[in-house]
Parts: structure tokens; sequence; C-alpha cells
């Protein structure tokens, strides 16, 4: 039992006093998560207390009511339907028996994970008018001691009561009408909130900021694009760095032990033409990690150098304890957009390896340092150049899994999927789409969708299991020998981690563009995922 | 019947005074301001109060609305309504939208009630003795066993204030976001009594309800849930408040200490 829970030594109000049943069916018994809870969040599987479940990023659960056994028995519990239309891709928190989603913003609302019913909702009117490239979508929470953050559409972090939803501060992340907004879940570090910033179709200069949980007030801010006296500066060709983009709109992970916070950053702005931005273009789809307390960074590795096919590198890093050629590494992995997966050591940010997880066009392969050797042809051009993986990429924003226990990466993946990438002129104006081109689908290909499982050290294929259509889904693994994902088709399904083969599935009639979580709802195991507009929850008979 | 109460009670008084000024100012009340106060008091009073002083509906009865700065703004508050909140859209035509609005115009004019109290003794009274962080948040920061008071200075007119700490029975207030919408309630803080089947017995404020079930924050601000089968008693309060009194606890003087206070929170609502 959390000590800090809400005080039984609770002063009767005044001229007023009833005696009040002090235990029974209480939700959110331990309302308040501190950062040592956090911290230490897989010693709790019964609660899914940050985007990724765990500071490492494995959306894997040790819980193992529902398994190999009796998955197929699988029903579902409660759905709950938001009453905005639109999709939902929240990734949600549990903590006790309460579950915590965001809906089509401006929209937080905490569920009963008993009965599904909603306990509280906060809500304020959808900002009108904010420029962003694919609607306006939220991924989920971070709660810290006792209060939820969200970040609006309209680039503001919110602080809300986690008891009732109610609005403790906000304050404003960036001016969306110069064409910044915000999707991402933030992460909680100690006692600071880490906030991604969106708008790579629109020439903002991305950042990474951190603020004070309790004030609201800023304490860093890591410019992705660097200014004048960075080392890094002038990898972008003239003032071509002010609208140079490298947004940071998926959660990143955090390794306590070495203080490390671990973030992907996205595409430099614009898109597609790169004459425009001549030069490497740092920190353009990089991995970055950075110090948490300072905002200062430690080491970055850039893994498309110049992307010119928004080939962003903003997927979870997912943090790995393993032997790599005999000897105990500390590791972070990541399958990227580009169609290489990649292995570095996280101290120091050595590179390990990198392989291709898909069939790729663009690059000959990577050299000794991981840059990769860029292949004929492989540039957007006028008429259109046809590359592999087209522009949703090789995998995108939702999450992989990591089961530690048999050493397999799991990640949804796309094939037979190219684009002829095209580019234009284009001059910056605020808030005004700068993509310098953009992209056709090739007449006639079917791009399918394939849940693969990689040795997590070498990414070498251990089975796969196709499905139709775009990889959507995130991928929960749990200790029962499962993972559950689900697709555009509107299939969640789980799958044997060992063998892949399928044993169980429901329809949810939506399509499915989330990441599914697991957790204890009074004592039983509930699987959750977002499917079209609402929240389907699962749970043995 | 809340809202008669509303109307013949507390609003009496209210009424009375405007009616004074309204007499008074009877020849220069033009035509078409007659015909918006009439259309006023059919569709708005209900929820506004007669006097734009607040009820279900925040206060009219100001000089500059916070989110109805111009008269565009407002007439399209009113054509619209607010939307994921209880205030409704009009199906009045354009010309007569035009005569309300210049009536919410008119109410605003009207000097404003001077508030005798003190505002830091009855910051303190609130923090302190009246005990009522145990049961309302401002700025998220308290228990919400009762409403937000973030802005209740613009929500409630300080009549309205004065009734809530004297006679908390006198109108239970709806929630004002989305909430009710949202949850598909038609109240809030409705006082719930209930024993479950092992005869451990809970009271609160609902917090929501269906057929099966029912939530309620208790005291403590603990949400719980039970599935109505589990439970052999369920007691539904209405018109009763966990909210005592505060007429014998508090002098005159304190009374308005606490109104100044409370009609000082004027919140975030501009920030929205
Ligand atoms: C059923 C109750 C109801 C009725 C009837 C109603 N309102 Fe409202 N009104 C509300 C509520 C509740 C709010 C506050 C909504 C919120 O907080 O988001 C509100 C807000 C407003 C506001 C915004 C005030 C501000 O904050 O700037 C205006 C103006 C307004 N109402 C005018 C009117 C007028 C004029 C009418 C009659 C044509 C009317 N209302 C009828 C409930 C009502
Ligand atoms: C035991 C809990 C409790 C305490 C203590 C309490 N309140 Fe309340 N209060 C409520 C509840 C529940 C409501 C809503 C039902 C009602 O109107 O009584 C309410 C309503 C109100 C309202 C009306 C709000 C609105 O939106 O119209 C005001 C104003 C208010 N309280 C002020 C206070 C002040 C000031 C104190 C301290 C002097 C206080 N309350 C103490 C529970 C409490």
């Amino acid at each position: 039992m959390n000590p800090c829970t809400f005080s039984r030594s609770l002063p009767v109000p005044l001229l007023f006093a009833i005696s009040v049943a002090a235990v029974g069916d209480i939700l959110a018994s331990e309302p308040e998560v501190s950062y040592e809870r956090i911290r230490s969040s897989n010693t709790e599987p019964g609660n899914w207390l940050t985007y990724s479940g765990q500071y490492n990023g494995h959306r894997h659960s040790s819980l193992s009511q529902i398994n190999t056994g009796n998955v197929f028995q699988l029903k579902p519990a409660w759905v709950y339907q938001s009453r905005e239309a639109g999709k939902i891709e929240t990734s949600p928190l549990v903590i006790g028996d309460v579950m915590y989603i965001t809906e089509k913003p401006h929209i937080v609302t905490a569920l009963d994970t008993r009965t599904g019913r909603p306990l509280w909702c906060y809500r304020r009117p959808p900002a009108e008018g904010v420029p962003a490239c694919c609607g306006p979508v939220n991924r989920g929470l971070a709660v810290l001691e006792d209060a939820l953050y969200h970040l609006t559409f309209d680039a503001k972090l919110l602080a809300l009561d986690l008891q009732s939803g109610r609005l403790r501060w906000e304050v404003s992340v960036a001016d969306y009408r110069d064409g910044y907004s915000c999707t991402v879940a933030p992460l909680a570090v100690k006692d600071k909130i880490i906030v991604g910033i969106s708008g790579g179709e629109f020439g903002i200069r991305g950042f990474l900021d951190a603020y004070d949980a309790r004030t609201g007030e800023r304490a860093w801010r890591f410019y992705t694009v660097p200014g004048p006296g960075d080392p890094a500066f002038g990898t972008y060709e003239g003032d071509s760095w002010m609208t140079g983009g490298a947004p940071t709109w998926v959660t990143g992970t955090f390794d306590p032990e070495l203080n490390m916070l671990y973030w992907g950053t996205g595409n430099p702005s614009p898109d597609y033409n790169g004459d425009l931005r001549k030069g490497d273009n740092l920190y353009s789809c990089s991995l970055l990690a950075l110090d948490p307390d300072t905002g200062k960074l430690r080491w970055h590795f850039q893994h498309t150098p110049h992307d010119t096919r928004d080939w962003a590198s903003c997927q979870v890093p997912v943090l790995v304890d393993a032997q790599v050629d005999g000897v105990p590494r500390k590791l972070v992995v990541q399958a990227n957009r580009n169609g290489f997966y990649y292995v570095h050591d996280r101290v120091t940010g050595a590179f390990v390896r990198g392989v291709p997880f898909i069939p790729q066009t663009w690059a000959k392969g990577l050299d000794a340092a991981g840059r990769p050797i860029p292949a004929p042809h492989s540039e957007p051009t006028p008429e259109g150049n046809l590359i592999y993986p087209g522009l949703s990429g090789a995998t995108n924003w939702f999450s992989p899994s990591y089961d530690a226990a048999n050493g397999l990466f799991y990640v949804q993946a796309q094939e037979e999927y190219g684009m002829y990438y095209y580019k234009m002129e284009a001059a910056y104006s605020p808030g005004r789409n700068f993509e310098a081109g953009g992209t056709r689908p090739v007449a006639g290909e079917e791009p399918f969708t394939i849940v693969k499982a990689l040795d997590v050290t070498t990414g070498t294929l251990r089975w796969q299991f196709r499905m139709e259509g775009e990889a959507r889904g995130g991928i929960v693994s749990t200790a029962g020998g499962l993972l559950f994902t689900g697709n555009a088709e509107g299939a969640f399904f789980a799958l044997d981690a060992v063998t892949g083969k399928p044993l169980w599935h429901f329809q949810t009639g939506g399509q499915i563009w989330a990441n599914p979580i697991t957790y204890l709802s009074g004592g039983k195991q509930q699987v959750a995922i977002a499917a079209g507009q609402g929240i389907f929850v699962f749970e043995l008979p | 019947m809340l809202i008669v109460l509303l109307q013949s009670g507390v609003a009496v008084c209210h009424g009375k005074s405007s009616d004074e000024r309204e007499q008074s100012g009877a020849a220069a009340l033009s035509a078409s301001l007659q015909e918006g106060q009439t259309l006023y008091l059919a569709h708005c009073s209900a929820c506004h109060g007669p006097g734009g002083e607040g009820g279900k509906g925040p206060t009219l009865a100001l000089p500059s609305l916070p989110r109805a700065g111009t008269d565009e703004q407002l007439r399209r508050i009113i054509r619209g309504g607010i939307s994921g909140s209880g205030m409704p859209r009009s199906e009045l035509s354009s010309e007569k939208i035009a005569r309300v609005a210049d009536w919410v115009r008119h109410l605003g004019t009207r000097p404003v009630e001077k508030i005798p109290g003190d505002i830091s003794s009855g910051r303190k009274l609130y923090q302190g003795r009246g005990g009522c962080v145990q049961c309302h948040t401002i700025d998220g920061i308290g228990k919400a066993i009762g409403p937000d008071l973030t802005d209740i200075g613009l929500r409630r007119s300080p009549d309205y204030l004065r009734m809530a700490l004297l006679e908390p029975e006198a109108d239970i207030p709806q929630t004002y976001s989305g909430y009710n919408r949202y949850l598909s309630l038609r109240e809030n803080f409705l006082q719930v009594r209930l024993v479950t089947q092992d005869g451990r017995s809970f009271f609160g404020v609902r917090v929501n309800e269906d057929t099966f079930s029912i939530q309620i924050r208790d005291l403590e601000n603990q949400i719980h849930s039970f599935y109505k089968a589990e439970l052999t008693e369920l007691h539904k309060d209405r018109g009763k408040s966990p909210m005592p009194s505060y007429r014998d606890a508090f002098t005159a003087n304190e009374i308005d200490d606490l109104v100044a206070f409370l009609h000082s929170l004027i919140g975030r609502r501009t920030s929205r």
C-alpha cells in the first residue's frame, strides 16, 4: 500500500459528521503514483502507469491469467463508445480499477474497469484551425503523484486532478498557429513531465521539453534542430534550420540507472525536397539520448541522414539488456520506419548492428558506423521515383513489444509497399503546409501487413504472421505466452508468442490504430484496445 | 421545482429591485428591448435567472461576458449554444436572437451589486474553519465532493452564493461542463446512501449510474462502484446536500466575507 493515499485522518467537515465505510469496492485505492512506483512498475503488473507500461518500452506484462491454454474463451467485458465521432488512438493508463483515456481532443475520461462506466470526464471546446497532417488524434496521458498530464491538440499541457479530472493548470507549449500541435502521450520522469511536439509538415523547429510537474514551469527545452553554437549546427544549409522540422511525436523511454532519456525525432522540413535544406539535417530522423534533468544531449544517432521520404524515427526506442557475442550489453533497439532494425549500445550510443527487416530499395546497406549507403534512384524527383518502403514506412508510431524471457522483439511491419515520391518547389509561410512534394501509390499494388518476431540482438526473423491492409496496430506481449495486436480491418487477435500461431480473434467493427494494454480489474486480467471510436475490453468468463 | 424556488424565493428580492429600476426607466424601454425581455424570460431565465443572476447557467448580468465580448459572439452563442455543455442552441429567428442579445447586454448595464465582505478573510475561512477544501476544488486542488469553484464568481451572483452557504439544499446545481450530457445524467451531486449485501454502508454523491450499476464518491473523495444486484438498500436523497448550512456556524460578517471571496473567483474562463 502506498503511504501517500488519501489520508484516513481527514478532518470531518465542519458541523458535519457521518460515518463512512472505510473499505470495499474502492476504485483507484492508490491514487498517488510516485516516481518510485513508475520506476518499479514491473512489480505491479495490475496497473499500467506509463504509455509503454514501463520506462523500458517493453509493452510486456508479467500477467498470465490469460494464457495460451484459455485465450480461446476470451470475451468482451464491456465497450466504451466515445460521444465524439473520430477514431481513438489512445493508449490507456490503469491505476487501481480506473482506466484513463483520451478521446478526440480535448477529452479525458476516467472509466471504471469493472463496469465500463465513466467516472468523470474533462473536456473543453476543440481548438479550431489547428494545422496538422493527420487529424486531431491523441495517444494518451502521463500520471505523476495525484495528477494526470494531457497534451491538447492546440499544444497546451494540462494538469488534471487524478480523482476528479478538474483542471489544475495549463501552459502553452507552442503556438499552434505556427504549425505546432501535440498528439503524443507525455512521459513523467522524476519531478518533470517530458513533452514532445508535432508539426513536421509545417516547417516547425522541433524540440523536446520538460515541465515542472507541480507548477507547469518549463524546466528545459532541447531543440532537435540546433541553432548557432551547437556542434551540429550547419547541417542545414543557410537559414533552412529555422524551419527544419524534426518533431518528437512518439513517447520515448527512460533508463533510471543511467539517468538517460531516449527519444526519436521526425522528418526534416520540408519533407520531400531536400534541395531546400542541403546537408545531413541533424537531429532529424535520429535517436537522441538526453539527460532528463538538464535536457543536455548525451549522444545521438541519425538513422536517415538528409531524409526526403518522411521516414521519421518516431518509434518507441526499446531498452534491452542482452548478450551480444557472449558479452552482456545495455542496448537500445528500434525497428525504424526506413526499413532497418537497429541495435545500439545505450550507454555510449555505439552502433552495434543494423539489418533490414523488410525488403527495401533505398539503401545498399549500412556502413560500419551504421550510416546508410544510398542506392541509385532513391530520392524524390519532379516526376516521381518508385521507392520502397512507402510513405508510412516499414513500420510507424504504433508500439512494438519485447519479451525478455524469450528474447523476441515483436513489430507490425508492411511489405510490398512502395510509393512514387516526387518533389516540388515550396516557400515557407507560418502555419501553412510545407512539404514540397508528395507521394503516389503504385497502381495495382496491395501492401500487406506482417507481425514479425525478431531475435532482439540480431534482428533475425523467427516467425511472421501475415494480414491484409496497412500496418497500424501496436503490440502487447504477456507472460501467458501471448501477444495481442489488431489491424486496420478491425480484428483484434492473440498470437502464440513462440510460434506466431493465431489463437483467438474478435472483430471490433472499427479500425484499430492504437496500442493494446493489459492489467487487472478487481484481480482479474483484462486486455484493452481502442478500435474505431471505442475502447474494447476483454476478459475470461 | 428548484427553478420555481429560485423564481419565487430567492429571486424575489432580486426581481423586486430590478422591477423598481425597470419601472423608473419604463418609458425609456423601447418596444424592441421589451420584446427582448419577454423572449429572455421565456427562453433563458429558467437557466440564467430572471435578472440574469445565474442559476443552472452562468450570470449574464455582467458588463462584459467572458465568452461573448462582442455582440456578434453573443448572438453566435445564443444561436449555436455551447457544444457539449448545458447551453442549448436557440431555435429563434435571427431578428429575435438580436432582440434577446440586446436584452442580455441591457442586463449587463445595471449597476453592479456592492459586495460588503472582505476577500482575504473569506479566503481564510474557506481554507480553514469552513472546511470547504474537504469538498470543493479551486484550480483542481481540493476534493471533488461538491462543484469546482474556480470560476464560481462568474457563474453565480452574490445572492446565489449567499443562498448556497445558508441553504445548500435550496438548489442542487448541475455541473457545467459537458459532464451531464456526456454521462447521460440528469443531475449531479445527488446524495446517495446504500448498503451492500455483506452489510457495509456507504454515503456520498453519485458520479454515475446506469440500470445495473452505480458509482459514488464518498466524503473522503474515494470513488466506489457497485452493481445494484450487490446492494440491499439504495437511497437517493433528492434535494439533499452533504454540504452543511453555515447559517449558525458563521456570523453575518463572515458570510459576507465568504461571499466576497467566492465572488472574486473568476477562474480561467478567459483562457478557454
Ligand atoms: C437549459 C439551460 C440554459 C438555457 C435555457 C439557456 N442557457 Fe445560456 N448557458 C447555460 C449554461 C449551462 C451555460 C454555461 C455553459 C458552459 O459553461 O460551457 C450557458 C452559457 C451562456 C452564455 C455564455 C456566457 C459566457 O460565459 O460568456 C451566454 C451568453 C448565454 N448562455 C446566453 C443565453 C441566452 C441568451 C439564453 C436564452 C436564449 C440562454 N443562454 C438559455 C444554460 C442555459
Ligand atoms: C461535506 C462537503 C461540503 C462542504 C464541507 C462544503 N460544501 Fe459546498 N457544496 C457541496 C456539495 C455536494 C454541493 C452541491 C450540492 C449543493 O448545492 O448543496 C455544494 C455546493 C456549493 C456551492 C454552489 C456551487 C454552484 O456551482 O452553484 C458553493 C458556492 C459552495 N458549495 C461553497 C462552499 C463553501 C464556501 C464551503 C465552506 C464554507 C463549502 N461549500 C463547504 C459540498 C460541500
